[in-house]
C-alpha cells in the first residue's frame, strides 16, 4: 500500500496541490526556510527543546476526555474530546507558534509577523515573540479586529503591533496579502509565521509536523484508555491546521474514518459560505494550488462563516490532496447548526467551545447517533469560546427580536 | 525576430534605454484605459506592460491595489484585457505589449486557451509575478513554445547562486526589481543599482529593465544611463487615481509618460 503520509514531495507539492507561488523575492527565503526546517528536525537538540516548551510552557500533553454526558444525549457513539482548547492560550494554534518562533531563533531572526483572522493564531504568535523578546507584528482584518476585540487586546497586553486591515472585506485573505506584503518589503530581518497549513512549502509541511502532535497523543492517549485506535475522527476546517494535526498520524491507518468539516456559512447553495473543497475549485492563492472560492474570471470571492477562523476562501493544499483521493471525508456545516451545537456543549459538557470548533460538534451530533455504542469517536476540541461572546450575545439578541 | 527583440536592438542603436510603462487594464475604466493604451507609444512609450487585473495582489502597494479594484469593479476580466489587446493591435503593430499579473486568472481561464488567444490577439510576452522558475510547467514553458516571451522578475534578493536559475528560460528582458518590497514603495540608490546591473551583466546579454519606486523624468533619467529599460508604474497609475474624470485620466498618464519618455531620450545625451 502506498502511504498518504509521504508527501509532499520535493518540490512541496501534494499530488497537483501546494508548490511555491509566491514572488522571485521572496523563494530565496522560503528555500532558506526549508533547509533550515530540514536542519532541525533532525537535531536532537531541536527536538528536546521543543518537547520542553510543549510540556512546561503550551502544558502538553492535552487530554483525551470522554464527553460521557453528550454521549449519553446521542445515544450512539462514544465521543472523546482531544482537550486542545486547555492549551496555553487557549487553542491548538501554540503548538505550531512554539515550532516556529524557535526555528526563527535558530535563524538569528528578531522580528515575527503574522496574519490572523479569529484572533488565536495572532494571540499565539504574540506569547511566544513575548517569551522569546522579538519584535511582533500582527495583521488583522478591521471585520475580524471589530468581532474579537478580546483578542485584539491580548495581543497588545503581550507587546505585539496589531496592524489593521482594510482591504477586501478585512477579514484573514485581505491580513495574508498584507502580511506577505510586509514579508517581501523586511526580508532581511523578519520571520512569517503561517498560522495554518497553507501558503508556499515548506509552510503546510512544517506547520502539519508542529501540529501532528495532536494525533500522535491521542494515538497513545486511545490505546491506553480503549486499548484500540478510535474508530473515527472528528475536525473542524479553515485553512486546516488543526485538523491535519489531528489526521496525519491516521492517515495509513485505513479502518479509522477521517471526516473534515467546513464552513457552509448560510448555506453552501446561497454563495455565502467558506466552504472551499465543497464549493470551489482548483486555483492558486497565497503560495499554493489548492481549492478556492473564486468566479469565473479567477476573481477571489469573499468567503462567509459566523466563525472568524473559518472565514478563509481557501484550504491547505494537503487537505485538497486528501479529498482528491478520497482518504478524507469532507462536509460542512451551517452557521446555524454550529451555534445549536455550541449551546449544546455548553451546557451538557461544562465547556465553551469555539465557533470554530462547534462546526466540528454539529457534525458528531450527526453522525453519532446511528452509531454504535462500541464506536470510539474523537473530535478535536481545537479552542475554547471566551472569545466568541461578542457574536453569541450578538446572535441570542437577534433570536430575542424575532422570537 | 520578436517585436521585444526588435525594439530593443533599435533602441541600442539609438543609444538609448527603453521608457517601459505599466497600467492596469480597465483601470479606470475599459473605454479610458483602452484610450490610454492607445495613446502610449505616440507619448513614448516604448514598452507596454498591461496589468490583468486580480482580487489579491500580493506583491502589489497601495496605489496598484486601487488600479485592481477600479478596474474589476468595473467588469474587466480576462477577456477583455485581451479583447482590449486585440484592439490597440488594430492599428498598432510595432511597439511590444506585455502583459503582466498574477496566475489565478489564467489558471481559471485555462493556460491553453489563453496562451492561444494572447498569441492570437497580439501580446508578445508575459509577466507573471507568481510564478518563478519552480513552476515553469505551470505556464512559462507553453507559452514559449507558442512564441511568447516570459520575463522574469528578479530582484536584490535573487543572489549569484539563484540567478541562473531564475534567468535560465527568461526572454525578452529581465526585470530588476530594485527594491525588496511592494510596488509604489520607496526606491533603490543609485549605487545599489550600478552594482545590481554589474551583478546582472554578468550572468545575461538580454536587455535589462529596472523598475520600483521611478516617478520622476530626472530620476528615469538617472536609471536610463545605467540599463536598458526604466520601468514606471505607480506614478502613472496615481495619476488615473486623482484624475476627476476620464478624460483628465487620460490626460494626466500620457502628459507625465511624455516627461518620462523626454526624461529618458535626452538621458545619454
Amino acid at each position: 500500500m502506498t502511504s498518504f503520509r509521504a508527501g509532499p514531495d520535493a518540490n512541496g507539492l501534494f499530488g497537483s496541490f501546494g508548490g511555491q507561488y509566491v514572488a522571485e523575492t521572496l523563494m530565496p527565503l522560503i528555500h532558506d526556510l526549508a533547509a533550515e526546517y530540514e536542519k532541525a528536525k533532525l537535531d536532537p537538540e531541536f527536538e528536546k527543546e521543543l518537547a520542553y516548551f510543549q510540556r512546561d510552557f503550551v502544558g502538553r500533553p492535552s487530554p483525551l476526555y470522554f464527553a460521557e454526558r453528550l454521549t449519553e444525549m446521542c445515544g450512539g457513539a462514544k465521543i472523546y474530546f482531544k482537550r486542545e482548547e486547555l492549551n496555553h492560550t487557549g487553542a491548538h494554534k501554540i503548538n505550531n507558534c512554539i515550532g516556529q518562533v524557535l526555528l526563527a531563533k535558530r535563524m538569528g531572526k528578531k522580528r515575527i509577523i503574522a496574519e490572523t483572522g479569529a484572533g488565536m493564531h495572532g494571540v499565539a504568535t504574540a506569547t511566544v515573540a513575548a517569551r522569546f523578546g522579538m519584535e511582533c507584528v500582527i495583521f488583522m482584518g478591521s471585520t475580524d479586529i471589530h468581532r474579537q476585540n478580546a483578542n485584539v487586546l491580548r495581543m497588545k497586553l503581550m507587546g505585539a503591533t496589531v496592524i489593521p486591515v482594510v482591504a477586501g472585506t478585512g477579514t484573514l485573505k485581505d491580513a495574508m496579502n498584507e502580511a506577505l506584503r510586509d514579508w517581501v518589503t523586511n526580508v532581511d530581518t523578519t520571520f512569517y509565521m503561517i498560522g495554518t497549513v497553507a501558503g508556499p512549502h515548506p509552510y503546510p509541511a512544517m506547520v502539519r509536523d508542529f501540529q501532528a502532535v495532536i494525533g500522535k497523543e491521542t494515538r497513545d492517549q486511545m490505546l491506553a484508555q480503549e486499548g484500540r485506535l478510535p474508530d473515527s475522527l472528528i475536525a473542524c476546517i479553515g485553512g486546516g491546521s488543526n485538523a491535519i494535526g489531528l489526521f496525519h498520524p491516521f492517515l495509513d491507518d485505513k479502518d479509522v474514518k477521517i471526516i473534515g468539516v467546513e464552513a457552509a456559512g448560510h448555506g453552501i447553495e446561497t454563495g455565502k459560505h467558506a466552504a472551499s473543497l465543497n464549493g470551489g475549485v482548483p486555483g492558486v492563492l497565497h503560495g499554493n494550488r489548492t481549492f478556492l472560492l473564486q468566479s469565473d474570471d479567477g476573481q477571489i470571492i469573499d468567503a462567509h462563516s459566523i466563525s472568524a477562523g473559518l472565514d478563509y476562501p481557501g484550504i491547505g493544499p494537503e487537505h485538497a490532496w486528501l479529498h482528491e483521493v478520497g482518504r478524507v471525508e469532507y462536509t460542512s456545516v451551517t452557521d446555524t447548526e454550529a451555534l445549536e451545537a455550541f449551546h449544546i456543549c455548553c451546557r451538557q459538557e461544562g465547556i465553551i467551545p469555539a465557533l470554530e470548533t462547534a462546526h466540528a460538534l454539529a457534525e458528531v451530533f450527526k453522525r453519532a447517533p446511528n452509531l454504535p455504542k462500541d464506536h470510539l469517536m474523537v473530535i478535536n476540541l481545537s479552542g475554547r469560546g471566551d472569545k466568541d461572546m461578542q457574536t453569541i450575545v450578538h446572535h441570542m439578541e437577534q433570536q430575542e427580536k424575532h422570537a | 525576430m520578436s517585436r521585444l527583440q526588435s525594439r530593443f536592438a533599435e533602441l541600442k542603436e539609438q543609444n538609448r534605454a527603453a521608457l517601459v510603462t505599466f497600467v492596469t487594464g480597465g483601470d479606470p475604466n475599459y473605454d479610458a484605459s483602452l484610450a490610454i493604451l492607445k495613446g502610449l507609444p505616440a507619448a513614448g512609450a516604448d514598452v507596454i506592460e498591461l496589468g490583468m487585473p486580480f482580487t489579491d495582489p500580493m506583491a502589489d502597494g497601495p496605489a496598484i491595489q486601487l488600479a485592481n479594484i477600479r478596474a474589476l469593479d468595473n467588469g474587466q476580466d480576462l477577456e477583455k484585457t485581451l479583447q482590449m489587446v486585440r484592439e490597440f493591435r488594430e492599428g498598432e503593430q510595432v511597439t511590444p505589449l506585455v502583459l503582466m499579473g498574477y496566475f489565478n486568472p489564467i489558471h481559471k481561464y485555462g493556460v491553453e486557451r489563453f496562451i492561444a488567444e494572447a498569441v492570437a490577439s497580439g501580446v508578445d510576452g508575459l509577466i507573471i509575478v507568481d510564478l518563478p522558475p519552480e513552476h515553469n510547467a505551470d505556464l512559462c514553458d507553453p507559452a514559449q513554445v507558442a512564441g511568447l516571451d516570459f520575463i522574469r522578475l528578479t530582484t536584490p534578493t535573487t543572489d549569484d547562486k539563484r540567478l541562473p536559475k531564475v534567468l535560465n528560460g527568461s526572454s525578452g528582458f529581465v526585470y530588476y526589481v530594485s527594491v525588496a518590497g511592494v510596488t509604489g514603495a520607496g526606491s533603490a540608490t543609485l549605487e545599489h543599482v550600478e552594482q545590481a546591473v554589474t551583478r546582472l551583466r554578468r550572468h545575461t546579454d538580454l536587455p535589462l529593465c529596472i523598475g520600483f519606486g521611478i516617478r520622476t523624468p530626472e530620476h528615469a533619467a538617472t536609471i536610463a544611463r545605467l540599463a536598458d529599460g526604466v520601468v514606471v508604474g505607480s506614478a502613472l497609475i496615481d495619476q488615473i487615481a486623482s484624475a476627476e474624470n476620464d478624460e483628465a485620466a487620460v490626460d494626466g498618464v500620457l502628459t507625465l509618460v511624455a516627461a518620462l519618455a523626454e526624461g529618458v531620450r535626452n538621458a545619454r545625451a
